[in-house]
């Protein structure tokens, strides 16, 4: 069970309402980029027979339902979405919560994570959900394989990589090592038009908005736009020495020679 | 990319969920595997057939024909959404694959069974590359003038003659060839028909030496008693004509997709450079009269992509598209050559350099204002239009 987030497009202007939530009708939105490498990753083990089936899974409001077609373009079997006014600016915690209470229902052997979100990148998610469902993790690998009983991610360290196993069920997540994530084909966006896909509410997962503590745990206090980078300096029109002077002065400058 | 490409809700000509996703697959595509090598290709100028069978994979190369022939099932607007993708990074790729569906269409539109399930398969798959010969070297406009000769055989015809400028000529494995089975007829002796390169007597001549989109293929075709047995004519004798200009109003709403894709792309990068290019201590984009080209071209494209988009819901729901295909391929075709050429201009010297992808826009767009049927043929197409539908009212 992959399970997969929307978000605005990274070129996509963001707006924000009253409340300091992200105006999310007012953006194009997409998969989570490094959800796909989650939903590539999990393609791979279907087509080498190491897993039987492939489902997405994702919270979000009711157009996330186009991220998960999208994700059914790309392959896969089916797809669950569970959509509910009370999770309206739901935070980490909030999200974790309800992909543990759904993936409690769906019991999937892998629940397959990307390594972080586009939008909010707090990484969080794949952590929370073990821990309430009470799982190992398998974070951040690079490649992940399933071995009779067993998960098992390959993930790279400063000084080589680890090799880090656990027993099924598990909740892993993955980084953009696994490999470049496919394209849906033309057939395939036909294709996904006809998968299964169930919509649930919070009551369907057993869980309620006072569960939620309407919604999250954490509050947004203020948005507000990076400083703008300072001009590039630009070492222009002058000899080969005497660029490279001004190069290596630049770089001492700041310690980095 | 700039907002004018990617229309959202509220927006009343925001794409459905389906027709954005189709998009988007061509858009990635396009720039991940074709914008990368197309200048060099180009310098080449070398056509890349792994790029056309990577369309095949993606079901790019069949995109308005049923599933049931193994094209992608989607309309002809989703078609014109992929192509203007394409085109957005590689012309020439974005016209080679609008012939191929064009010469598709003529099947699709006038085949038997028998021939729609033989031929259309491997085209729609992106394994056979289709081409549409009508062109002759005394017969550009004035189509109806093609003296190539279909002498009835026992079992077929035998056809003679030359054909030239036909795109993917040399690579193509379906030819759609129109030839006359008597000349005294004229139009209604125009008559097509399916030759495959391995006919005897079928030969592919010198290759054109183009200007512009100089990744895709053009050549002369040659036919010397070219024995084509009678399974392999498409639709009655004397019908040729129709099936040459039904597709070709078809295939003209590609056309027009394809330069909105290359007028908007040579946008984006004047945008850009206006932007970075520093003159009298500002950018250029902070010059009002480098603000007027930009603008000007914004709005030519937004028109263009307009204008192709009718065309294409329109033909999608059935209606009558000669005049509004014409149009939109006259006026997207003459926005893409003014908007490269205003982009060399922002380029200033930097345009003018083969080291800069604006050049090549402007020699690609150029092409488009004469190939499948030349501007001035659709300003007649359209005031013909016009003036009957001025006669009717008046009746």
């Amino acid at each position: 069970m992959v399970c997969i987030k929307q978000v605005p497009a990274t070129t996509a202007e963001k707006r924000y309402t009253a409340d300091l939530r992200l105006d999310r009708a007012a953006a194009e939105a997409v998969i989570n980029p490094l959800d796909e490498y989650a939903i590539e990753q999990a393609l791979r083990l279907q087509e080498s027979g190491a897993v039987e089936s492939v489902g997405f899974l994702s919270m979000g409001p009711e157009q996330a339902a186009e991220a998960l077609r999208r994700a059914l373009a790309m392959g896969g079997d089916d797809a669950t979405l569970v959509t509910d006014p009370a999770l309206a600016g739901a935070d980490a915690w909030a999200t974790a919560r309800v992909l543990a209470a759904a993936l409690d229902r769906l019991a999937p052997d892998v629940a397959l994570m990307g390594m972080a979100s586009d939008d909010a990148r707090g990484s969080l998610v794949p952590g929370a959900v073990a821990a309430m469902r009470q799982v190992p993790l398998l974070s951040y690998g690079s490649e992940l394989r399933i071995e009779g009983s067993s998960a098992r991610v390959r993930r790279l360290t400063a000084d080589g990589f680890d090799i880090v196993e656990a027993p099924l069920p598990v909740v892993a997540s993955v980084t953009d090592q696994v490999g470049e994530p496919r394209y849906a084909s033309l057939k395939g966006i036909m294709a996904a038009k006809r998968k299964p896909m169930e919509t649930w509410s919070l009551a369907d997962i057993g869980l309620s908005a006072d569960d939620l503590h309407g919604s999250a745990l954490t509050r947004v206090v203020e948005t507000r736009k990076p400083e703008p980078k300072p001009p590039t300096e630009r070492v222009e029109n002058v000899g080969a020495d005497e660029a490279v002077t001004r190069i290596a002065d630049w770089l001492a400058a700041r310690k980095l020679i | 990319m700039v907002s004018t490409a990617t229309p959202t809700r509220p927006d009343p000509f925001a794409l459905s969920e389906e027709e954005r996703s189709v998009r988007d697959t061509a858009r990635e595509f396009a720039q991940r595997e074709l914008a990368p090598t197309v200048a060099q290709r180009d310098e080449e100028e070398r056509y890349e057939r792994g790029l056309f069978t990577r369309m095949g994979e993606l079901g790019l190369t069949g995109i308005p024909y049923p599933e049931e022939l193994g094209g992608a099932g989607l309309s002809y607007f989703a078609w014109a959404l992929a192509c203007e993708e394409i085109a957005a990074a590689d012309m020439g790729m974005a016209i080679s694959l609008s012939v191929h569906v064009l010469s598709q269409l003529c099947i699709f539109s006038h085949g038997t069974d028998e021939q729609k399930s033989r031929l259309l398969p491997p085209m729609t798959a992106g394994t056979h590359l289709g081409a549409f010969a009508l062109t002759e070297p005394g017969a550009g406009s004035d189509a109806a003038a093609l003296s190539l000769a279909a002498r009835r055989t026992d079992d077929g015809y035998a056809l003679t003659g030359t054909k030239v400028w036909i795109t993917n000529g040399g690579e193509a494995d379906i030819y759609v060839v129109f030839a006359t089975v008597d000349r005294s007829h004229g139009p209604e002796g125009i008559t097509a028909f399916v030759v495959t390169p391995d006919t005897p007597g079928f030969v592919v001549g010198s290759h054109e030496r183009k200007m512009g989109i100089r990744d895709s293929p053009a050549a002369e075709l040659v036919f010397e008693e070219a024995l084509v047995p009678e399974a392999d004519r498409l639709g009655a004798e004397g019908e040729g004509l129709k099936v040459a200009l039904g597709s070709l109003a078809s295939g003209r709403i590609s056309i027009a997709a394809a330069c909105t894709g290359l007028g908007r792309a040579a946008l984006e990068h004047a945008t850009r450079y206006a932007s970075q290019r520093t003159q009298f201590g500002r950018t250029i984009a902070e010059q009002e009269m480098i603000q007027a080209i930009l603008a000007d071209a914004a709005v030519a494209v937004e028109a263009s992509r307009l204008l192709t988009w009718r065309a294409a819901r329109l033909r999608d729901a059935g209606g009558s598209i000669n005049a509004a295909s014409s149009m939109a391929k006259m006026f997207a075709s003459d926005t893409a050559m003014q908007v490269a050429t205003d982009a060399v201009q922002v380029y200033g010297g930097a345009g003018y350099s083969r080291d800069n992808p604006v050049e090549r826009f402007m020699r690609d767009a150029k092409g488009a204002q004469i190939y499948e049927g030349s501007n001035q043929i659709q300003r007649l197409i359209i005031a013909q239009h016009l003036i009957e539908e001025q006669g009717r009212a008046d009746r």
